[in-house]
């Protein structure tokens, strides 16, 4: 018998359970979406119709399915989580073959009602497979090659799918989000010092042995590198997404030219505005306070999920819980550094600001499940 | 999933320590970004706001209204019109080609234009962006205009337009002097070190020739400029603020319009050119070169087969003959020669020569035109008679040197700085021009040659004008043709005296009065009888073939029997009124035949017509001639008071 199971009789059941979701991080993350909702409203000119409103709408039913899901005992979800990820695997197989490709090469379904893209579902689900994984492991074992070998291909298949797509940014979260999982897990730190090393010993491989004799790649490989990391030396090629989001982000100074003022976004002088660059409205329009005040309110988010791993004695929940917070994490990370020009431009939306269906309502589920692990824990 | 039982209170400890590295991590990141953030939104601020207006604000452009050109008396001549064009915006057409094209042939049915029109027109709508408007049509006219103001909801996107461009309302008359515009060329922006950049705006115009072209700085004015705030595909989104520029400056000519109709009507098709200057200020009252064309055709892009016409005709209608013809004077020139022999002493006014027909110098005979000879002649004979002998003779007292130099001191053998273009020097030659410019030595035969304004001695229309106002005034009279900038007169220096003593100047001016008024004048024909009036002149007829001995015994043949391009030029200039003269004018018709019977009549008409201000009076005119004059000067094609061009009448 578990612990958890042993603990049990000590959950909170029914109508009661309201009173243990985290309401704090409800309302921190509906505070986030509002700011996004906000600026919807004033990228598309003043129009609720464009892009506000749907946004609103797939919140909303993101934030019934949260419920759903942290009413649902945690332990469902666990014993759930094989079969979620076997889904998600399928699903990616399938849009791999019949999918439609759509801006930014990702691939989704279409419901009917929103675009489903399976590669924002398996942020998820790879999560819940590596916890469950890793709170049916045997806690000796963790660090014996063989067990570590299980999760590395759990974790590497679908982000061959993915980067199949081709989708670059979803890739490397889901190889952070895992190994952060794993190394949360408690593997040992040999592991990530070697792929740490191994890692960076091909990089730099391939980039000091360029122009010499034994050069790893082809000069236009080499080429295509140097745009990747280097977006200004294409000023309107491939760097005038990042050098206009730059010029955004800077005229807006300390406090912004004023809500629905922003002449980079109102004249559409912003790539993908209301999608992967909208944080660069919010700083054009608010200026450095409003876009600090966002990252504060991210940062809440994280630290509320911190918290809340560090309190939990489930180790499911716990090593949950860590995956959805880097996820979260790497969401914004990635795609602030990019828009900053601090990293080469990589699909990646801001969470419950970028307009978009699959990222918001996965974001939502995900939360969920944090929420249903809070409720549920062991006390 | 089965379980197996494990230390659960451990290994959460390990999650827990793990989990908080990891928070420390993301920390750091946060961090970073919030640093990036305050790096762009606040030390860069500044540059970034910059980069953004840059963005956003385009400065545009506005040409300003050309200045326009007036006579003397403020007659327009060259204005600016509006004009009417239509003009097409793809997105407000319709949604699809189809819609643009059925947009289009809705238009084709209400202004003509040709199915070339159509494809061009559509072929640009699909090249360039949705929302930049196409010309497609220009000029239209206003009925035009009106139709498609009316028919607008049938044509949606369509939008007629109005803008200004350059009008040549006296068209013909004012071709060689005012010239025309037309658009920038990359020639014309090469030539020029700092380019004003409104030259740089599609389709602008500036001047090509003539007053038009040399005053182009003046008539330009300066651009105003606006600031326009653009989207990212540079769709004008609104105007930010204007500037309005300044007008380019008018300009009134020194050129009397009605006298330049006047003379432009009576060269008729010859291949001609006249020119009336006052002599104490040297305005130039009209300048007349014949045949001329139509400069509104240049502005509006003239075609091919017109341009070939004009190119092609030999009668040469695009050269401006004032300026840029460089005639033998002929016997015009022999009041050079007779100044200069008066001003050296080498002859005075009653030293005389015996004319026998020729004057054998070195065994070579040197004719008169005289075939039997004027017998024993005088200064003033020689002139009213224009004995030929005399002046070889005397010429060759004085030497060529002083000749030439007299020549210079009246006007010839340089560039009159005038606004026009190619405006040539001619040529006055003397011992150093042609060891410089032939590499031989000056021969006697040249002096003789050049006596009578033969051989190397050329003249503009212009030259002989200003050569004879300086005679008739006795002051060195420069000619000018921009009377006033902007109502401010430019200002000219009194002309200086040439310093000729004053006897010997009215010596070869009662010389050029007998030529008209004397008995045996040359052109007593072509006296004016109103005392007030009365004209001195001289008459050139100038050779421009050989004649060659064998033809001489069997005597010349007549200009009427010759080709036309082997035909003398007639020649005439003169001054009147005699005993005051106010105008002095130069008449050279190509291959016209004599100067006294083509081209002093011409002179004659165009003194009169400036000096009385109106049609030539026929009271003016010796009582045997007044019946062909009232036919000929009714039968002039002249302009109507408002400088329109009466209907042809029926024949």
């Amino acid at each position: 018998m578990s612990f958890l199971e042993y603990r049990l009789k000590l959950a909170p059941s029914g109508i009661a359970k309201v009173f243990y979701i985290n309401w704090a991080l409800i309302l921190v993350l509906t505070a986030i979406a509002a700011i996004g909702w906000l600026m919807l409203y004033s990228i598309a000119g003043g129009e609720m119709d464009t892009w506000a409103l749907p946004q609103i709408k797939r919140f909303g039913m993101g934030l019934a399915l949260l419920f759903v899901v942290a009413f649902v005992p945690i332990w469902f979800w666990r014993s759930m989580s094989g079969a979620a990820y076997l889904v998600a695997m399928i699903l990616l197989l399938v849009v791999e073959f019949f999918g439609t490709v759509g801006m930014g090469a990702q691939r989704w379904i279409d419901l009917g009602f929103m675009r489903l893209q399976p590669s924002e579902l398996m942020k998820v689900t790879l999560v819940m497979m590596l916890a469950a994984y890793y709170d049916w492991l045997d806690d000796k074992k963790v660090s014996r090659p063989l067990w570590v070998l299980i999760p590395v291909l759990l974790i590497v298949a679908p982000t061959i799918l993915v980067l199949m797509q081709p989708n670059l940014g979803t890739s490397v979260m889901l190889i952070m989000a895992g190994g952060a999982v794993m190394f949360a897990a408690g593997v040992s730190l040999w592991y990530f010092g070697v792929v740490a090393a191994g890692g960076g010993g091909t990089v730099a491989a391939v980039i000091f042995s360029e122009g010499t004799p034994w050069q790893l790649l082809h000069d236009y490989q080499y080429k295509r590198i140097h745009t990747f990391l280097d977006p200004s030396a294409d000023p309107l090629g491939a760097g005038y997404n990042i050098i206009q989001a730059k010029i955004a982000l800077g005229s807006g100074g300390w406090a912004g030219k004023g809500f629905m003022q922003g002449t980079q976004s109102r004249l559409n002088f912003l790539p993908e505005k209301h999608t992967d660059f909208i944080f660069t409205t919010l700083g054009e329009e608010f200026g450095f306070i409003g876009a600090i005040s966002l990252l504060a309110l991210y940062t809440l988010v994280l630290v509320f999920c911190i918290f809340a791993a560090v309190q939990n004695k489930d180790r499911f929940s716990q090593l949950l819980i860590i995956g959805v917070a880097v996820n979260f994490f790497l969401y914004i990370a990635v795609n602030l550094s990019m828009v900053m020009g601090m990293a080469p431009v990589v699909g990646v939306p801001l969470p419950l600001l970028s307009y978009g269906g699959s990222a918001t309502l996965v974001i939502l589920l995900a939360f969920g499940l944090v929420q249903s692990a809070i409720v549920h824990r062991p006390r | 999933m089965r379980r197996t039982p494990r230390d659960t209170e451990a290994t959460s400890r390990s999650v827990t320590r793990r989990a908080l590295v990891m928070g420390g991590g993301m920390a750091a990141m946060v961090a970073a970004l919030g640093a990036r953030m305050r790096f762009l939104g606040v030390e860069q601020a500044d540059e970034f706001r910059l980069l953004a207006e840059e963005n956003r604000i385009n400065i545009r452009l506005i040409p300003p209204a050309r200045g326009l050109i007036q006579d003397r008396n403020g007659k327009l001549i060259a204005g600016n019109e509006q004009n009417y064009r239509v003009v097409i915006t793809r997105e407000n057409a319709g949604k699809t080609d189809e819609d643009v094209q059925q947009v289009l042939n809705r238009l084709s049915h209400i202004i003509p234009m040709t199915a070339e029109d159509l494809s061009d027109a559509l072929k640009a709508l699909k090249r360039n962006s949705a929302f930049v408007p196409i010309t497609v049509a220009d000029r239209v006219s206003w009925d035009d205009f009106s139709k498609i103001a009316v028919n607008a909801p049938a044509l949606p996107g369509v939008t007629p337009e109005v803008g200004l461009s350059r009008v040549y309302p006296r068209d013909s008359d004012f071709a060689h002097i005012v010239g025309y515009v037309g658009p920038v060329s990359e020639k014309d922006l090469a030539g020029l070190e700092n380019p004003d950049p409104l030259l740089r705006i599609p389709k602008f115009q500036i001047g090509k020739i003539g007053v038009e072209k040399w005053m182009e700085d003046t008539l330009r004015g300066s651009a105003g400029t606006k600031r326009i705030e653009v989207n990212a595909v540079g769709r004008v989104m609104r105007e930010l603020d204007r500037e309005e520029g300044v007008k380019g400056k008018d300009l009134r000519l020194t050129i009397d319009a009605d006298v330049q109709n006047f003379v432009q009507a009576r060269l008729g098709d010859e291949s001609a050119a006249c020119v009336v200057i006052e002599v104490n200020t040297g305005d130039i009252i009209a300048a007349v070169s014949s045949p001329s064309f139509d400069p509104n055709l240049f502005v509006r892009g003239i075609s091919q087969t017109d341009y070939s016409t004009l190119t092609e005709h030999d009668h040469r209608p695009l050269a401006n003959k004032v300026v840029q013809g460089a005639y033998p004077p002929g016997s015009t020139f022999k009041m050079v020669t007779a100044l200069a022999a008066l001003e050296a002493g080498a002859v005075d006014v009653n030293t005389s020569v015996r004319c026998p027909g020729y004057l054998e110098v070195g065994g070579r005979k040197f004719h008169c035109w005289k075939r039997g000879g004027h017998g024993k002649v005088d200064l003033q004979r020689s002139l009213a008679e224009s004995c030929d002998v005399y002046f070889y003779d005397t010429a060759m007292k004085v030497g060529i040197d002083k000749i030439a130099e007299m020549g210079r001191k009246l006007g010839l053998g340089q560039r009159h700085d005038l606004p026009m273009s190619a405006i040539t020097e001619g040529s006055m030659p003397d011992k150093a021009w042609k060891r410089e410019k032939h590499k031989a030595e000056w021969v006697i035969g040249d002096t003789i040659n050049a006596s009578i304004g033969q051989g190397f001695v050329l003249t503009s229309p212009l030259q002989l004008a200003v050569m004879t106002a300086r005679i008739a005034s006795g002051k060195m009279v420069a000619p000018r043709i921009i009377h006033s900038i902007n109502d401010q007169p430019v200002d000219i220096a009194p002309a200086e005296s040439l310093g000729l003593e004053g006897s010997k100047l009215r010596a070869v001016q009662m010389g050029m009065f007998e030529v008209m008024n004397g008995a045996n004048g040359t052109a007593k024909s072509s006296r004016i009888v109103d005392e007030t009036m009365r004209m001195c002149g001289k008459t050139g007829t100038a050779q421009v073939r050989n004649i060659s001995t064998a033809e001489r015994d069997t005597g010349v043949v007549s200009n009427d029997r010759l080709p036309w391009k082997q035909r003398d030029h007639a020649l005439f200039v003169g001054f009147a009124p005699a005993d005051n003269p106010r105008y002095a004018v130069s008449v050279v018709v190509e291959h016209g035949g004599g100067g006294s019977t083509v081209a002093a009549p011409i002179a004659r008409d165009a003194l009169l017509r400036a000096l009385t201000g109106t049609l030539p009076p026929l009271t003016a005119y010796p009582a045997d001639q007044r019946g062909r004059m009232e036919t000929l000067l009714n039968a002039l094609q002249l302009r109507l008071p408002d400088g329109s061009q009466p209907a042809p009448s029926k024949v």
